[in-house]
């Protein structure tokens, strides 16, 4: 009898590992369906409070840890009529009543102010009321978003199910040319897979490029997971996690074992970084994206810099670098709607905001705004170049409006010449 | 709801239909009953006023991309539509529409189907009844997302249970 090899654990990625923390167990495998603790839950004024409370009351349910709640309100502030202000207040009410320890008034946009406060931490499993919230992978937590029923089941029980995903990695080559970003990459990805294309399967992040990123570029790719379909979009944490994580306070965390093994079992796409161009999703789809040459010329009334996926500090500082010293072109408006107070302080004392001023822009409140279309809206027939996530038919309000999708450095340059631009010719 | 005797008439709708022609933002901040009147104006101006209770939609794939907000899955619920049939749909919008109570099927032939068609839903098998035409199979539904469109959705479940954890069973689907 020839002994046997030592038994080996099965190579696993890094979602199989998330989710077998959170469910309790050693390993878990693709296609089971589990149930998970939930680390963390987060939801907004429009899709928490309003509709939580009422099916709470009606069950005579309690939180099930009010330490892991952490409520924003960033979708109807400012309060722009009696409806808004009704969902507000519910909020906020509704905040204190039970007396929520994380909240985060008219702080910015969820998916950049709760991070940025430390909450998503490598190794969690988090929910969020909101679709965006795969932005949690980042800091390598399994994050996906819920409707506000399944959040109720989050809220009386403190868990969800899930069907473990299979991984379809992005690993990305090379280096960023100057004045292209996190968001050409991911326009360049729903462009070639489509808006379905990650399967409500995990999709990774990985490679020297992304390696690269600043945290805050990180969070626009696993923000935009979203607009692929995928459930969540992870990144292994590592040092630059760490030191952002350090700077929001939060507690240290082992990030060890946070990571996609060798030979684990996962679909590969590979991209050369550094031959990426800046990218523009057409309307009325993210999906619809090409090369910025293909529609170069084109006329825009706005340029739009917002939504947490185009207006934290990193875009803002793009934006500046393409109107430092210029001016907004003729009958062009420039909205610059920060992703967050944070954000805008430090814009501020870095210079970065006085640079969008001069050049014309127009400061808005730091909320989700035109994005969601809750805010402000646009109007008829017009034409908008936008930082955003989505350019849905009627996202921004209007039916009639066309929404171009780009990056910070596109949408400040069509600003600057009153059309869809390469950012490049601008830069050089 | 497990093998419907009643035929429904299908609206046909293209690929891609994402949560906010379902449920426009402008409209997010009424109830259901406002939003519901706004549901799909954008490409099908008709459909709000002429959907009857029992109707289903057969679309495209990707059916429910975009938000997470359930209320493009509740609206179809207020409308009285019986079910979705699609070749695929977008994972969250898959989530809310069984905790909302409205009932999705994986059909890959939906699109074979026509606008104004009666079809009969067999939920057990499942498939879709053609009259006059083979049988379309379609994806089985986990045990405990039939039990949640049966029971009307999760809040029922979670009335019915009295807080009582209702995922548990997860494991056994």
């Amino acid at each position: 009898m020839t002994p046997m090899a030592p038994t080996r654990a099965p190579a696993l990625t890094l979602a199989q590992k998330l989710i077998a923390r959170a469910s309790g167990r050693e390993r878990v495998s693709v296609g089971e369906i589990v149930t998970c603790g939930v680390d963390m839950a987060m939801f907004h004024d429009s899709s928490g409070p309003r509709r939580l409370q009422p099916m709470l009351e009606e069950l005579g349910a309690q939180i099930w840890d009010r330490s892991r709640v952490v409520l924003v309100m960033d979708h109807y502030v400012p309060e722009r009529d009696d409806d808004s202000r009704r969902i507000v207040r519910i909020a906020r009410d509704w905040a204190r009543d039970q007396k929520l320890p994380h909240v985060y008034d008219s702080q910015g946009i969820c998916h950049v102010v709760v991070p940025q406060h430390g909450h998503i931490r490598p190794g969690m499993l988090c929910v969020g009321g909101d679709s965006h919230s795969p932005t949690g992978g980042a800091f390598g937590a399994y994050m996906f978003g819920i409707g506000s029923t399944e959040m109720l089941g989050v809220m009386v029980n403190g868990e969800i199910w899930l069907r473990v995903p299979e991984t379809i990695r992005m690993w990305w080559d090379g280096a960023l040319p100057a004045g292209v970003t996190a968001k050409d990459m991911m326009l360049h990805m729903i462009g070639r897979f489509g808006m379905n294309g990650g399967r409500y399967q995990a999709v990774e992040f990985a490679g020297p490029a992304v390696k690269a990123l600043s945290m805050q570029e990180r969070m626009t790719l696993s923000n935009m997971s979203a607009e692929l379909g995928a459930q969540a979009g992870l990144i292994a944490p590592d040092a630059t996690t760490a030191q952002f994580l350090a700077e929001a306070g939060a507690p240290p965390v082992d990030m060890a074992p946070w990571f996609t093994d060798d030979d684990a079992a996962l679909t590969d796409y590979r991209f050369d970084a550094s031959t990426l161009e800046p990218y523009i999703a057409a309307p009325h789809s993210p999906a619809n994206a090409h090369g910025v040459s293909r529609y170069a010329g084109t006329h825009v009334d706005v340029a739009y810099i917002g939504a947490c996926t185009g207006a934290k500090l990193d875009d803002l500082r793009a934006a500046a670098q393409v109107l430092r010293g210029h001016k907004v072109a003729s009958g062009i408006r420039l909205i610059v709607a920060p992703a967050s107070l944070r954000d805008q302080e430090q814009a501020r004392e870095e210079g970065v905001l006085q640079v969008l001023m001069d050049a014309g822009a127009e400061l808005f409140p730091t909320a989700c705004g035109a994005c969601s279309g809750y805010g402000d809206p646009m109007g008829d027939d017009i034409t908008v170049i936008s930082t955003t996530a989505r350019n849905f038919k009627g996202r921004m309000g209007s039916p009639t409006a066309q929404v171009y999708l780009g990056s910070p450095y596109t949408v400040a340059a069509a600003a600057l010449r009153g059309c869809v631009t390469d950012p490049r010719e601008v830069l050089a | 709801m497990s093998v419907t005797k009643a035929t429904h008439r299908v609206w046909r709708l293209g690929a891609d239909i994402d949560t906010d022609l379902l449920a426009p933002g402008h409209a997010m901040k009424h109830g259901i009953d406002i939003i519901a009147k706004h549901c799909l104006e954008a490409i099908r101006p008709d459909f709000a006023t002429g959907v009857q209770r029992g109707d289903v939609l057969v679309a495209g794939p990707n059916f429910g991309i975009g938000s997470s907000r359930e209320q493009a899955a509740a609206v179809l619920v207020h409308l009285g539509v019986a079910a979705v049939v699609a070749p695929s749909y977008s994972g969250l919008y898959f989530r809310n529409a069984f905790n909302v109570g409205l009932l999705l099927l994986t059909c890959a032939e939906a699109e074979t189907l026509s606008e104004g068609e009666q079809i009969a839903l067999d939920t057990t098998a499942p498939e879709i009844v053609a009259p006059g035409r083979k049988r379309l199979a379609c994806e089985p539904v986990p045990g405990f997302l039939m039990d949640m469109v049966r029971a009307g959705g999760l809040m029922n479940q979670l009335r019915q249970r009295s807080g009582r954890p209702v995922f548990k069973k997860a494991h056994d689907a």
